[in-house]
């Protein structure tokens, strides 16, 4: 039995709730079933043998969509084989996974192959009310749609796909209000830059946050998914959004959504997915879009951001001794002074790509900068797209063209330089733009040195040759 | 799972903010399909040098701390990444339980799964207790899960609060999807009136 619950209702209580298979204390926890999961090749090979060890099957197999994205290389010309003894064995042991297991693989050379937040999507794998958890922890993107996803590790991607349900506790509820239109040259990725800057690292830790206000309304979805994915930078173990008419239209035709009366009936139900009006949050923060500047990182986590047009920050300004000491370690291993501007930042390499920002949208914004200039000398510039199908349309559209005759790297499909598990890594004290979600150290490469931005702001920071903002470029926006 | 009754022994503390899954476990342990070797990729950037040899400043490379079975941690440990490799390697080190003033959602449940107790304490109590045990000679602390305590060198005991059912699991040391494939026909039931409403999915 549910227990008892105040009959308005959030969007998270409304998901939570029709997918609880039981309660199993009053602390919280129930069993919560799973609509669908996306599996990649290295997070998922113990829980395949774990089923394997103890003869277990999977319960629903065509519930899983599996992808490699994370291992692979993104060189220009795309083979099977991989050079790396490692990624190649959680290639083949993922393929022989989905073999005997019934699950469908995207490999390599499938058309359909990307980074899995970017193709789900793109596949219609992801609908509105559905409840996904993935074991990668911007699985969060499918907020966008009006879904409820979330990170889980391997032990809980077995117990998944053995049973089709999780252990599961419910979460605070945290509601962000975006009021206020985008200035021209900013973008989505500011927008959850700044919340994060304002709420910390882990500012939303045990909440779902449901974002509203006008300014969400009006972003396109993959601009959504864009917030939804780095909420998880905020500690969010859920991000989403009521889908709306555009969720709708971005849904209709893709492969896998209903068709047909199906589609009809699956609209109306999708419809009554809000929070009711009144329903009450545990917390409300609100942001107003007007005040935002375009956004860069300085350190070495997510919250370690400013407007462009700051500068570094003062340690020794920070009352609180573990901020201090914090900030003192981030500004030492990124090599920066307190006081200096932001836009003196001198980069060696700029990233567009990742799940957070490497959609088609992504790619025009960038291409809209870099039209008819040039990357600068000291500069290795590099896009690979956020799927092969993202990749094949920015060809169609001349995006691709407009990046290489700027001195780009066109490359192909993968997670690549966001975490460095293939052999796209930076080498120590090599300073890169990116369009990614984390500047950990060491993220993209021992000892290498990131700053988190919109690909717009990238591709500004690629032509200038260090952090720029892309209002100031003649012609950009 | 082993299960996690009583422990005792060195803590060391770890009190940065936001350390996070790619400096616990960095991407080239990543590479395998089974769980081995990960206690050498443990902390790899910070726990030794460029030669290879162990970076004398790092915590669990001296003396004091050599061998603990705690970590007293800062904010938000373990963000960013959902790799359980992380856990796993703290395992293979010997960590049998973590206690900071927050941890980040997924990693907290890679713990639970992997029978890591983490125990959350308000900061002003993780602050003593991290002074405390950065003394070499007070750092071995007894962590009694059964009793809800963790008692100090100098007599001092800390209470800590945690879910029955988190608790129950850890004592015993259950099998996750065992218990979970028990309730077979009530999931079953579910998905039957879950599909039936839902024919899309």
């Amino acid at each position: 039995m549910t227990p008892t619950r105040p009959t308005s209702r959030t969007l998270y209580d409304k998901h939570i709730d029709s997918h609880t298979v039981c309660t199993l204390d009053d602390q919280g926890h129930v069993l919560l079933y799973i609509d669908r999961q996306v599996i990649n090749e290295y997070t998922s090979p113990q829980a395949f043998s774990g089923l394997r060890e103890a003869g277990r099957d999977v319960w629903r197999p065509e519930t899983a969509l599996a992808v490699v994205d994370h291992v692979n290389p993104t060189a220009p010309q795309r083979v099977a084989a991989m050079a790396d003894p490692g990624g190649a064995l959680q290639v083949s042991y993922l393929a022989d996974n989905c073999e005997k297991f019934g699950i469908e693989l995207f490999d390599v050379l499938d058309k359909r192959q990307g980074i899995e937040h970017v193709i789900a999507p793109e596949q219609g794998f992801i609908l509105p009310g559905m409840v996904i958890a993935a074991g990668d922890s911007h699985t969060t993107t499918y907020g966008a749609l009006g879904a409820f996803g979330f990170g889980i590790g391997t032990s809980e991607i077995e117990h998944l796909l053995a049973s089709q349900t999780l252990v599961y506790k419910r979460l605070k509820t945290l509601r962000v209000t975006v009021e206020g239109g985008l200035a021209s040259g900013l973008t989505s990725k500011d927008v959850i830059m700044a919340l994060i800057g304002k709420i910390g690292a882990s500012g939303a830790t045990g909440y779902a946050i449901e974002f509203t206000g006008s300014t969400i309304a009006a972003l396109s979805v993959e601009a959504r998914m864009t917030i939804c994915n780095m909420a998880v930078e905020a500690g969010a173990r859920g991000a989403f959004m009521a889908p709306d008419d555009k969720v709708f239209a971005y849904l209709k035709d893709k492969p896998r959504a209903p068709k047909g009366e199906l589609w009809e009936r699956a609209v109306a139900r999708w419809k009554h997915l809000h929070s009711d009006p009144d329903a009450v949050f545990d917390r409300e923060i609100h942001l107003d879009a007007r005040d935002l500047e375009p956004m860069v990182t300085w350190g070495t986590s997510p919250d370690q951001a400013s407007a462009i047009n700051g500068s570094v920050p003062d340690p020794e300004a920070i009352a609180d001794p573990i901020l201090r000491q914090d900030m003192r370690r981030a500004l030492t291993y990124m090599g920066l002074e307190a006081g200096m501007p932001l836009s003196d930042i001198v980069i060696s390499h700029a990233f567009i790509g990742s799940c957070t920002n490497a959609r088609i949208e992504d790619l025009r914004d960038a291409a809209k900068v870099v039209r008819g200039k040039h990357v600068a000398d000291h500069v290795r510039a590099m896009i690979v797209p956020g799927s092969t199908a993202v990749r094949d349309q920015a060809e169609a559209e001349g995006l691709a063209a407009v990046f290489r005759d700027a001195g780009f790297e066109w490359r192909q499909s993968g997670c690549s330089m966001c975490l460095a598990m293939n052999d796209d890594v930076l080498a120590p004290g090599d300073r890169c733009a990116s369009s990614t979600n984390r500047n950990f150290e060491g993220r993209q490469g021992a000892g290498a040195r990131t700053h988190l931005m919109s690909p717009a702001m990238v591709a500004a920071a690629a032509i200038t040759g260090h952090l720029t903002d892309v209002r100031s470029l003649q012609g950009s926006f | 799972m082993e299960p996690f009754i009583q422990v005792s022994g060195k803590a060391a503390p770890m009190l940065a903010a936001n350390i996070d899954t790619d400096v616990i476990m960095p991407k080239q342990f990543l590479k395998g399909i089974d769980r081995a070797g990960l206690d050498r990729g443990l902390f790899f950037d910070l726990r030794f040098l460029p030669s290879g040899e162990p970076h004398p400043d790092f915590i669990l490379n001296q003396p004091g701390w050599q061998g603990a079975k705690f970590l007293v941690t800062g904010p938000n440990f373990g963000c960013g990444s959902s790799r359980e490799h992380a856990v796993w390697g703290l395992k293979q080190m010997g960590i049998k339980a973590l206690i900071g003033s927050s941890f980040a959602g997924i990693f907290y449940d890679n713990c639970q799964r992997n029978g890591v107790l983490t125990i959350v304490l308000d900061e002003p109590q993780v602050q003593v207790l991290g002074k405390l045990i950065s003394q070499q000679d007070t750092a071995q602390i007894e962590v009694d899960l059964q009793a809800q305590e963790i008692r100090l060198q100098d007599g001092r005991v800390m209470p800590f609060k945690i879910d029955e059912l988190r608790k129950n699991a850890l004592l015993l040391g259950l099998d996750a999807i065992g218990s979970t494939l028990q309730k077979r026909e009530q999931i079953l039931a579910f998905q039957q009136k879950h599909l039936a409403e839902n024919p899309w999915l």
